[in-house]
């Protein structure tokens, strides 16, 4: 194992994150605010770690496995996530570490699951820190190294280990020929989309901060809301905007590349973006004719509308409380909850390519059971799927329910809340939505939870968007063993 | 410069590494998943699965936009094709297609224009000539010439006989008598830039850079006899077999060619009237022995299987055949395999893969790129040529006051006829040609990298 690059990636990521850090110590600077403090101290301990490990892995060959990629994408959102988390510790906002830690880590995956009982009470550059890091998990921070890093000439083929580990989606593959091409192409769409949605939104009257820290968690598909009811009191036309934001994110980002190269056909008969389509608009339908004895019919297909992008792309943002919404509602945004979006979005779930090709292996199974002689490959977008492909999606659908359930059944560990909630939650975090159902649902928060029980959801929130394995791999001794 | 590559076989895979790390992006096509995962995860290329002839897949290897292909599949039938159609969808492209079937050959040069080819390759071919050179002038296991052939690098095996053995590198001119330089040592497969007090001992290979016009005198007075070589015994009857042994029966070297498929031995023998083709099984030390093997000026070892010409060529050594020569197709980079005394090493692939690599360079076209490209040392050292121009940065400034970088040397300086190999106080003009010796990990594309 190439212990040397795991540590100088994780001290890229780390300095990385104090360069991320900056924008929030101005804010305060500028705002006069005492928690400026924490971010320099924060930055401070930040590097005294980095260096260090920059001058250990220094100089290291190239040498480095599938399982060294997962082991540095694991480890490098770890110790991500220590560091995020101090400036809400050192600041004194969120007096627990623990608390501090999920704070952080839900930022991070996207989640945006809270311990707060009211973000209003928090200072400006920590609110805005908050938002930020679901900008930064939603892309992925190695990613953006890939992008901006220069790793020197020579042969380049590790830097597939580490986008396979950090991007979401069952078959993950360049759009250019170059790594670094690749990276700075979801960068940049990354970037034109969130000065895209804060543009929008500040047609819409809405406040600088609020528009950028909005556009953060609706790009990032995170979910942390500047306001203590999410996006309930903002302007319909806001909300709206929002909804389609959180939309256009969940889609694969290679789709986007693919539109402005003009070729429109194969984004047109993407499967999985018909997929995802189509759940958004029949989930819509059904929920508005479910709701409509609650609102207007108009209102009725607005909220149904956010709350479906919302829940789909496992942004977790709300307008409304749809825990009082009737059974089949909730049960359909359960079930929205546990798709997910697309692969390559920074949506979380377990995605829909991931879905389809479930689908269309039980599918194949059911008729060779019919026909036992009968050979079918499975096809998607007209192209047939390897067959490792189809191999590996069932195995992370088994692992991703054994998780699910062990994390269940930890989590309600010295606690009295219902089944609903503690399962509720765990689903939520594990997808990286936010809210869940009951007790933490969209106007309630995680803060009640045990110490325990916070740490079995930070684990599986970390797992939820690193896709489960990068984080097993890590608590498996084998791979810390040297060959 | 966007460069696709179809086929990932021996040359393809060679290619590869070398474009990539040379920073060229590549898109790589085969119809094969398992060999573009793989190759996916050593290099940061692109990878494309499909047939590489069809529109659909070039298509999404997107050729529109490309500047070069090169086909390099199995198939000559399949490389042709493949670049007929990508030339048709971009009339811009490059392309260069693998073409190996003797047959074939004429239509590939003649036809090119409706081929849409713009050079082709045959490993085999190109095996055959480099041999045919080492077996003409024997004395060196390899030779790599410069500056329109007025240097050269030669590589030279310090045996225990050898008159360099123990010698101090700032010593060798008493020995040799003429104008060289030694530019690298590979010891224990380690390449070392040498300096004057380097000693030189028994088993190191030696690259040495000579005007060559001192070669001769440089083989006499080190003691190597240079004899023309009367009898060649080729082992194996593929491909490299036919083409060497039309080139050395055109130059009145008897050929005896021994291989074990009877068919092949039949169809070698209409081919090749003038030549003696022995059916036999070239593990069988009796068939060798009969055919006086150990008469021969020069045995070459050109079977399927690297390891089989390792046997040979020791055997040939045992029995004090004076020129040995083993094709190695796979590892010709192992440790292991450069410790043993095989004579000059030929290998088909990174042969071709050079010539394609000086293709691409021209292509690029930068003022300064190098005009010559050749890896030496087992590929830790690469030679390369380059033209001094106006943008060239240290014109006439004597050698000792420039900053190169770390690892590299000027070997050679030659203008209009005149070649030296330079000292502290020399230094270059414009239009003058370097010959550049890097073994630094980084890629020299341009002359004014060398500078610090």
């Amino acid at each position: 194992m190439n212990y040397k690059m795991i540590g100088k990636f994780t001290s890229l990521i780390l300095m990385a994150e104090a360069l991320f850090m900056i924008p929030a110590l101005i804010i305060g600077l500028c705002l006069g605010e005492k928690s400026a403090i924490s971010f320099l101290i924060s930055i401070g301990i930040i590097f005294a770690v980095a260096v260090p490990l920059w001058l250990i892995g220094r100089k290291t060959d190239r040498r480095f496995s599938a399982r060294d990629g997962f082991i540095c994408v694991g480890l490098g959102w770890f110790m991500m996530s220590l560091g995020g988390a101090l400036p809400f510790f050192i600041s004194e906002e969120i007096p627990h570490f623990v608390d501090a830690l999920f704070e952080t880590v839900s930022g991070f995956t996207t989640t945006g699951s809270s311990i707060l009982p009211n973000p209003e009470l928090l200072s400006r550059s920590i609110l805005y820190w908050r938002s930020f890091t679901h900008w930064i998990g939603g892309m992925g921070v190695l990613v953006f190294l890939l992008a901006i890093v220069p790793l020197g000439g020579g042969n380049q083929g590790f830097t597939m280990h580490l986008l396979r580990a950090e991007s979401p989606g069952p078959e993950v593959g360049k759009l250019m020929p170059k790594m670094r091409q690749t990276a700075a192409v979801l960068y940049s769409v990354y970037i034109t989309i969130t000065i895209l949605d804060i543009v929008f939104l500040l047609f819409g009257k809405m406040p600088l901060f609020d528009a950028v820290c909005t556009a953060f968690g609706t790009v990032g598909t995170g979910g942390f809301g500047v306001k203590i009811d999410s996006l309930a009191s903002y302007s319909p036309y806001i909300q709206t905007v929002t909804t389609v934001f959180m939309t256009l994110c969940g889609v694969n980002f290679s789709c986007y590349y693919l539109l402005l190269l003009r070729n429109f056909t194969s984004v047109l008969k993407d499967e999985e973006l018909r997929l995802y389509l189509g759940l958004i608009i029949g989930s819509t339908a059904l929920i508005a004719i479910n709701i409509r004895h609650l609102f207007p019919w108009n209102e009725a297909i607005r909220h149904a509308a956010f709350q479906v992008s919302s829940i789909i792309t496992t942004t977790g943002f709300a307008t409304t409380d749809f825990d009082l919404w009737p059974s089949l509602s909730k049960a359909i945004l359960f079930a929205l909850m546990i798709v997910g979006a697309c692969a390559g979005s920074t949506g979380g779930g377990l995605k829909c390519a991931r879905a389809l090709l479930l689908f269309k292996g039980l599918k194949r199974n059911v008729s060779q059971m019919l026909r036992p002689n009968k050979i079918k490959t499975v096809r998607v977008n007209e192209r047939t799927v390897d067959e490792k492909i189809l191999a590996n999606t069932n195995a992370y659908f088994a692992t991703y329910i054994l998780i699910l359930i062990i994390s269940f059944v930890l989590v309600s560990i010295g606690n009295d809340f219902s089944t609903g909630t503690n399962f509720s939650a765990v689903v939520s975090c594990f997808n990286n939505i936010g809210p869940g159902f009951e007790a933490v649902g969209p106007t309630c928060n995680f803060a009640s939870y045990g110490v325990f029980s916070k740490c079995v959801l930070i684990f599986d929130m970390l797992a939820g968007r690193l896709e489960i394995f990068p984080l097993i791999i890590l608590f498996s001794p084998k791979a810390w063993t040297s060959k | 410069m966007k460069i696709l590559v179809a086929g990932n076989g021996k040359v393809g895979e060679t290619l590869v590494k070398q474009l990539s790390s040379e920073g060229y992006d590549i898109t790589l096509i085969d119809s094969d998943t398992r060999v573009l995962e793989y190759e996916l995860d050593k290099y940061d290329v692109m990878a494309v699965e499909g047939n590489c002839a069809s529109m659909d897949t070039l298509r999404s290897a997107d050729v529109q936009s490309a500047d070069l292909l090169i086909a390099t599949t199995g198939m000559d039938e399949l490389n042709l094709l493949c670049c007929v159609t990508a030339h048709g969808m971009n009339p811009k492209l490059h392309t260069i297609a693998r073409i190996r079937t003797p047959e074939y050959l004429e239509q590939a040069y003649s036809m090119r224009d409706t081929f849409g080819l713009s050079m082709s390759f045959n490993p085999e071919r190109q095996a055959a000539r480099e041999i045919e050179r080492l077996i003409k002038y024997p004395g060196f296991l390899k030779r790599d010439s410069f500056a329109r052939g007025q240097v050269e690098i030669v590589e030279l095996r310090v045996d225990a006989d050898s008159k360099l053995k123990d010698i101090a590198l700032n010593s060798i001119h008493s020995i040799v008598k003429c104008q060289v330089l030694v530019c690298s040592v590979l010891r224990n497969g380690e390449a070392i830039t040498p300096d004057g007090n380097f000693v030189l001992r028994e088993g190191d290979r030696i690259f040495v850079t000579a005007p060559s016009k001192n070669l001769s005198t440089l083989l006499k007075n080190l003691g190597v006899v240079t004899k023309r070589a009367k009898k060649a015994t080729l082992i194996g009857g593929g491909a490299v077999s036919y083409y060497l042994a039309q080139y050395l029966i055109d130059s009145r070297i008897d050929v005896t060619i021994i291989e074990e498929n009877k068919d092949r031995c039949i169809q070698l023998a209409s081919l090749l009237p003038k030549a003696s083709v022995i059916h036999g099984d070239a593990r069988d030390q009796h068939i060798l022995d009969q055919e006086n093997f150990d008469n021969s000026d020069a045995v070459v070892a050109l079977t399927e299987m690297d390891e089989l010409n390792i046997i040979v060529s020791l055997y040939a050594r045992d029995r004090g055949v004076s020129q040995i020569i083993t094709k190695l197709d796979k590892d010709s980079e192992n440790r292991i395999i450069d410790n043993l005394p095989l004579g000059s090493v030929i290998c088909p692939r990174k042969l071709c893969c050079n010539t394609i690599v000086r293709y691409v360079r021209a292509m690029k076209n930068q003022t300064g790129a190098a005009t010559a490209i050749h890896s030496i040392a087992d590929g830790s050292a690469e030679a390369m040529e380059f033209r001094v121009d106006a943008s060239t940065l240290n014109c006439k400034t004597p050698l000792k006051s420039i900053k190169l970088k770390k690892n590299i040397l000027v070997a050679c300086i030659s203008r209009g006829h005149e070649t030296h190999i330079p000292n502290g106080d020399s230094s270059f003009e414009v239009g003058d040609t370097l010959l550049v010796i890097s073994t630094a990990n980084e890629v020299i594309t341009q002359l004014n990298d060398i500078f610090e």
